[in-house]
């Protein structure tokens, strides 16, 4: 209170406004020609300011801070002093929800945190969920996680670059970025048949297994979105104001980037090569041949083009999974785990148990714990689960890549301007779902 | 500019002539391999501080003594032969039964030679729950530490700015991820409301900002009173209301 009191009093006195409040006029002085000679204002007549420091406030209603984030900044003229984030808007207790159901019960929850990954999601929670349980899933289940993962990463990439773009002032990248993900929506409705909010895994498999033709509605998404791709990177990537609004801004280098547990794109493009894909390999990454883009400033820039370039080996990704999708079942051949098929739970006493025992009491792991890791979108994403033996976890703790990497923006803005707090903070690409859980 | 060296920091680079990382397959629920890391670690602390080492689905577990915490962090981030640079994660976990620990888990990852390792602090529930902060050593604790904090009532010593960070600040319900916390919270919504409206709003900010505190002094008394009595009313001194 006292500072913003002090601020206003100040500003009311200064010589250089006039009763009220407005700044005074200068008059310019001319040669007999109309050319201005000075325009400088008398020293008498500039505000001072020197000394006071002004604390703003973004958010967190506030469309630039892309969710409810607050973010308090302290200002020495427009440059950012100090920021203050204030985060917990949304939070919405996932985890305290998660010790009160059982693991297939807490799948949809999974769709809700990274709203922008949630197929990612759902698959990093099945793959923790299986190992808990001991299980491994298919062949076939393996390959279409794969697809489900990299898709989701594309689309969240997509809405990154397109909602920076927007905040950066460039409109029309944003619409070529939409449609792209409207495709792969549709794609998604297809399979799962929901867009955003897809559930699509179950603990020791998937939901529900690939329509007819839809692998060449992926192809045909293949096919035109790199065209897309390179429509937006000749767009951005050399564009005057692109350039000149996100180079040197943010800038980590590799040591503070692991300082500050910066993951994913962030890390990567701070020279961290670091990639839970290729160093702690899940669903039999290795096999697949991708490259991982590193960046070597750490800026906005860098990390524009870590996701830019991420997108096309998504694009690799996808097709060699196409190309070796196998035939066979989707979810593993465990009673324990795995529901009966419809048909047998209406005509068979015994499936009909076997399905109401699962349903109503949930599959029990073993007493046991573990992390499983995976690159999602935002970076290292890893859920934690704690098992006492029953159907229903003790803990299941969400590793918040954005949560992570939105705590070192104090660190990131300090120092640069107010307009460019918004790019530096667009290009963490925070998901306030996933950091308020 | 001149084009300056760049040497990315690569994961795996202590381990370069080892073999590729696989998708683990076939993991065994208890006694796969330990992580080398847990006996140099008991080789370095003794068995005063390194308690008990547990391997579960191929993640090695090592219980130290919550007070050494941050020195035992401090070592495997220093040590040549661990390096473990990374801090994944901090968090805390309760178990049903009332009379078992609270357990801080921090997990580690060694980049260079592509470890992980998980470190588990015991805290009796009798005893205050405190053990060392470790944001000195890894800035990315700054915030986990403060959500442990907000949800289990841990204190971590010498972290610089530990106050709620999910939960506003005057949150007097408690620690939500607590057991004993139940699932819907302690008060109803009404008394929820009642209690925002009677506390100080500049509680809520821990910088001096523009707040709704002396609007509230500026309304007329009936609504004064009225906001805060709450929405089922009540006696106004109650409500912090003279």
């Amino acid at each position: 209170m006292a500072t913003t009191k002090r601020t206003v009093e100040v500003a009311l006195s200064t010589n250089g406004l006039d009763r009220d409040g407005r700044p005074q006029r200068v008059p310019l002085v001319t040669d007999a020609g109309g050319n201005v000679l000075t325009m400088e204002a008398p020293a008498a007549l500039e505000p001072e300011l020197e000394g006071e420091h002004m604390l703003i406030n973004i958010g967190p209603q506030h469309p630039a801070t892309h969710g409810v984030l607050r973010l308090v900044l302290e200002l020495d003229g427009e440059t950012v002093v100090r920021c203050v984030p204030h985060i917990g808007y949304l939070h919405s207790g996932f985890e305290k929800m998660g010790e009160y159901r059982q693991y297939n019960q807490i799948i949809p929850w999974t769709d809700r945190e990274d709203y922008l990954n949630s197929p990612g999601n759902n698959v990093a929670f099945a793959l923790g969920a299986e190992r808990l349980f001991g299980v491994e899933c298919t062949e076939r289940a393996k390959v279409l996680r794969v697809i489900a993962m990299e898709l989701s990463r594309i689309m969240s990439h997509l809405v990154w670059m397109g909602t920076t773009a927007v905040d950066i002032g460039a409109f029309t990248p944003f619409l070529w970025t939409f449609q792209e993900r409207e495709n792969i929506y549709n794609l998604l409705e297809g399979w799962v048949g929901a867009r955003l909010t897809t559930s699509m895994t179950r603990v020791g498999g998937m939901a529900a297994d690939l329509p007819d033709g839809w692998t060449d509605g992926l192809r045909k998404f293949l096919r035109g979105f790199p065209a897309t791709l390179e429509e937006s990177d000749r767009m951005l990537t050399k564009n005057g104001i692109w350039v000149g609004r996100t180079v040197g801004l943010g800038a980590m280098n590799a040591e503070e980037a692991l300082h500050y547990g910066l993951s994913g794109p962030m890390a990567r493009a701070s020279g961290v090569a670091y990639d839970v894909r290729k160093d702690f390999p899940y669903l039999d990454y290795e096999t697949y041949d991708f490259d991982v883009p590193v960046g070597t400033n750490g800026d906005v820039y860098d990390r524009y083009l870590v996701r830019l370039e991420e997108m096309r080996e998504s694009v690799r990704i996808l097709e060699q999974a196409l190309a070796r999708l196998p035939e066979g079942p989707i979810n593993v051949d465990d009673p324990r785990l795995v529901l009966p098929p419809k048909h047998k739970a209406q005509s068979e006493m015994e499936s009909m148990i076997h399905h109401f025992k699962l349903v109503m009491e949930g599959p029990r792991p073993p007493v046991g714990e573990c992390y499983v890791p995976v690159e999602s979108s935002k970076g290292e994403k890893g859920y934690y689960f704690v098992s006492d033996g029953t159907a229903k976890p003790v803990r299941w703790r969400i590793r918040p890549p954005a949560f992570v990497n939105l705590s070192a923006i104090p660190k990131m803005v300090e120092g640069h301007l107010l307009s460019d707090v918004i790019v530096i903070n667009a290009s963490i690409d925070i998901v306030m779902g996933e950091i308020d859980r | 500019m001149p084009p300056r060296a760049f040497q990315p920091y690569a994961a795996g680079s202590a381990v370069a002539d080892a073999e590729a990382p696989r998708t683990p397959v076939n993991v065994p629920h208890r006694g796969g391999p330990a992580n080398p890391s847990a006996a140099a670690l008991r080789a370095a602390f003794g068995e005063d501080v390194v308690r008990r080492v547990d391997v579960v689905w191929g993640e090695t577990t090592v219980y130290v003594e919550a007070s050494r915490a941050a020195d035992v962090v401090r070592w495997l981030k220093e040590d040549a032969g661990q390096r473990y640079d990374y801090l994944v994660d901090v968090t805390a976990v309760e178990y049903r039964e009332p009379e078992r620990p609270i357990e801080v888990v921090w997990h580690l990852r060694s980049l260079p030679f592509r470890r992980f390792l998980r470190l588990k602090a015991e805290l009796d529930k009798a005893a205050p729950l405190e053990v060392p902060s470790v944001v000195a050593l890894h800035r990315s604790a700054d915030w986990l530490e403060r959500e442990v904090y907000d949800m289990f009532g841990v204190r971590f010593e010498g972290h610089p700015d530990l106050r709620r960070i999910l939960m506003w600040e005057t949150y007097r319900e408690g620690h939500p991820l607590r057991k004993d916390f139940p699932l819907r919270g302690r008060f109803s919504r009404a008394e929820q409301l009642r209690q925002a409206l009677r506390t100080e709003p500049e509680a809520h900010y821990s910088m001096e900002e523009i707040t709704v505190a002396e609007a509230f002094a500026h309304l007329p008394a009936d609504m004064r009173a009225r906001l805060g009595a709450g929405p089922k009313g009540g006696p106004a001194e109650q409500a912090g209301v003279e």
